[in-house]
């Protein structure tokens, strides 16, 4: 059984269809690129398969560890192992992050019959995971997002991931508005957490975060439609050409 | 599949907690108020000479005043004949030990979870019990007397130390101050008093526990703290009623003195019965709180959390007359269903240097209605005085209110007032990224209001902050998805 399963997806936002039949597998132990020009759809798939309430579904289905996806709330989504980075990560004034993460946690670990974890436990397993993403501990007791910068919003994105342990990771756009440093650390971090146990779904405009995480499978995405699947070849190949040259690779298939 | 939104549902639908009520019988007087009442609760309480005249001359000034109608708060017409202005429980004899309380009263506590007994002590808090008009049993009393403290049931004070309570009752809040001040000072039924000695820390936390249970029962407690040269205290009251679906007029007045360096802290987690979803019933909650810094250096600090009551209305305050007083007011008031509140403060800057911060959060959700009314006054002899306001409201959904009347009024050219207000809407951002980490709406609800309120939460002795955080909650229960 494949972790998610795409097929046919449709999907608007203010009435607007922007997912024109989406088709998508993706088993545990891979890394999928979602690739595309701005526009094209990158985020709201990302927004769908989250839950976003302003996304609707006009057809098709999505199976997730063999269930209905789009039937289950975004909380529960989440407690069954789905992780969305946040291209804008939002700030929550006041609350702190360590705070929010052992809330977060337990959310989960409650859902899966596990037992909660007392404060002292999830403190070493926080300190253990900042270790992992290379993250200043002092994060930790500011309140989430809160004054961060764009880099750091993104790491602590990355830092949530580490700690939740999700089965599937959506990064939506993780790598916009980071510099070369942020990158590499950021990319080091996933790459650490990759593991045969999950999957990874990267979003993205640009082919440079490609370098970092080297995806399985690269899927170009045009106009709400997967165009063109293959390799992490076809990143770089993308790369050199640009997306026009998948349009037009498109137009003469057609 | 559907578990969670079944849960919500179950959570909002959860009832009003405390809203059992006791079946004790009461010693009352039949509703209405005429001198003959007044007479008889002063005889009741053995009171002497003079404090009959105070309360008489306080009814007589009553008649001549009128409700106020300024505040931003909408009600029919109290119709004060129709109240019992005193109901005791009945009992045999005074008690001298807690083992004599009635064990009914006892397992009530027990339901609010006000443990009367020894464990108390190891907590820190000593307890004066407030059952409806007249204290039950005062704990810990002795161990302070040890120090000097004195803290008892109002009507205790009077009997046992009548110069103290003529020396200070109605210094901070004169008996025709306002209408519900005046009111309360006529027939007022019990309450607490604390004297802590010139240069006496207080070593454990105060607390008073209030609950009215006799149906139409108004309850006019009175609290009186002072804290002579040097002395400092911390003093918690809490406040929870049974549920019914008449209104019911609570009107304290609660006076604090501060004399030269001395440090009063109280704080208020306020929780009466706001009334039903559609607005029925609850709590008139017309309070007036007051402290007078009235030595140099001294230090008054009001922290409230106010979730219950069906309406609002009060403005701890604070006279800075000392030199180098410093006021504070920490504030957070959450309106729900159709709960009003008109609450702020008034920092009156008197004597030179002296300094007062005031941090109000106003949380609206449902169809509640959520004034803050702020006066900062620097009079033409308090120079060097610095204010610092800030006023936040936050609204959960499209149908409540917020509201924001600050005045300043500065009369001398050396001093500063510094005013900032936000207003937000709890952001569906905010809640989608809760719940993809895995939280409940509720719970995201919760922690996003939890984190605006920090600032005043910080200012809580650490088991109110628990407590306060948890009402919170129940609260808001149901306000968002």
């Amino acid at each position: 059984m494949s972790l998610l399963e795409v097929k046919n997806l449709h999907a608007s936002v203010n009435g607007n269809e922007i997912l024109h039949g989406i088709n998508l597998t993706v088993n545990i132990g891979e890394v999928h690129a979602i690739m595309g020009p701005n526009g094209s759809g990158k985020s709201t798939l990302a927004g769908v398969l989250a839950g976003r309430e302003a996304y609707i579904v006009t057809e098709g289905q999505v199976l997730y560890q063999g269930k209905d996806l789009l039937e289950m709330d975004p909380e529960e989504r989440a407690r069954e192992g789905l992780f969305l980075a946040f291209q804008y990560p939002v700030e929550i004034p006041g609350v702190n992050n360590s705070y929010f993460l052992k809330a977060a946690l337990n959310a989960i670990r409650k859902h899966k019959g596990l037992e909660e974890l007392d404060a002292i436990d999830f403190l070493s397993l926080l300190k253990q995971k900042t270790k992992l993403v290379d993250m200043n501990e002092s994060f930790l007791n500011r309140p989430v997002n809160e004054g961060f910068s764009g880099g750091e919003k993104k790491r602590n994105e990355i830092f949530h991931m580490a700690v939740l342990e999700p089965k599937l990771s959506i990064l939506d756009e993780t790598d916009s508005g980071l510099d070369i440093d942020a990158l590499k650390t950021v990319s080091e971090g996933v790459n650490k957490l990759r593991s045969k146990e999950n999957a990874t779904i990267i979003v993205t405009h640009y082919q440079r975060l490609l370098n970092y995480i080297v995806p399985d499978f690269v899927h170009v995405l045009v106009d709400g439609i997967i165009v063109k699947s293959g390799g992490k070849d076809l990143a770089i190949k993308l790369e050199e050409l640009g997306y026009d040259w998948v349009r037009e690779e498109t137009v003469h298939a057609v | 599949m559907n578990t969670e939104t079944n849960a919500i549902e179950q959570f909002a639908d959860q009832e009003y907690k405390y809203g059992f009520v006791t079946d004790i019988e009461a010693d009352s007087t039949p509703a209405g108020l005429n001198e003959n009442i007044i007479r008889f609760i002063s005889a009741k309480k053995q009171e002497p000479e003079w404090l009959l005249e105070w309360r008489l001359k306080s009814y007589r000034h009553w008649l001549k005043m009128e409700e106020p109608r300024w505040p931003n708060v909408k009600y029919p017409p109290i119709d004060y004949q129709a109240i019992v202005y005193y109901s005791a429980p009945k009992r045999k004899t005074e008690l001298k030990d807690i083992s004599e309380v009635d064990p009914e009263l006892l397992r009530t506590y027990e339901k609010l979870g006000i443990p009367l007994r020894e464990q108390e002590w190891l907590a820190g808090v000593a307890v004066d019990a407030v059952f409806d008009s007249v204290s039950v049993a005062t704990t810990f009393k002795e161990k302070l007397r040890e120090l000097g403290i004195i803290f008892c049931s109002f009507s205790e004070a009077v009997r046992e130390h009548p110069d103290l309570v003529r020396k200070y009752l109605g210094s901070v809040v004169p008996a025709n101050d306002n209408y519900f001040a005046a009111l309360n000072s006529a027939v007022f039924s019990d309450g607490s008093f604390c004297f802590i000695p010139k240069g006496v820390r207080c070593p454990m936390e105060l607390s008073t526990y209030f609950r009215i249970n006799a149906a139409d029962t108004g309850q006019f407690e009175r609290t009186l703290i002072v804290a002579e040269e040097g002395a400092q205290v911390s003093y918690l009251e809490g406040c929870t009623a049974p549920m019914r679906d008449k209104n019911q007029l609570h009107a304290a007045v609660v006076e604090l003195v501060a004399l030269d360096n001395a440090r009063i802290k109280y704080s208020t987690v306020q929780n009466w019965y706001p009334g039903d979803k559609e607005g029925r019933g609850g709590i008139y909650n017309f309070v007036t709180k007051r402290g007078k810094c009235a030595g140099v250096n001294s230090k008054i600090s009001w922290t409230q959390v106010e979730t219950g009551s069906a309406i609002t209305w009060k403005y701890p305050s604070v006279l800075l007359i000392g030199d180098n007083s410093v006021g504070e007011f920490y504030s957070v008031a959450v309106v729900n269903n159709y709960q009003q509140a008109d609450t702020g403060t008034k920092m009156t800057h008197i004597g030179k240097n002296t300094k007062s911060t005031i941090v109000s959060k106003g949380i609206s959700a449902g169809h509640g209605q959520n004034s803050y009314r702020g006066l900062v006054e620097m009079k033409k002899n308090a120079t060097n005085s610095r204010n610092y306001s800030q006023c936040d409201s936050l609204l959960l959904g499209d149908k409540c209110g917020a509201h924001t009347f600050p005045y300043i009024e500065v009369k001398n050219t050396s001093s500063k007032a510094e005013h900032e207000a936000t207003t937000s809407k709890i952001g569906e951002d905010q809640i989608f990224y809760c719940k993809q980490r895995g939280l409940s709406t509720e719970d995201a609800v919760n922690m996003i209001v939890n984190g605006f309120c920090r600032e005043v939460f910080h200012e809580l002795p650490m088991e109110f902050a628990v407590e306060a955080q948890k009402l919170l909650g129940v609260s808001l229960e149901g306000s968002v998805g």
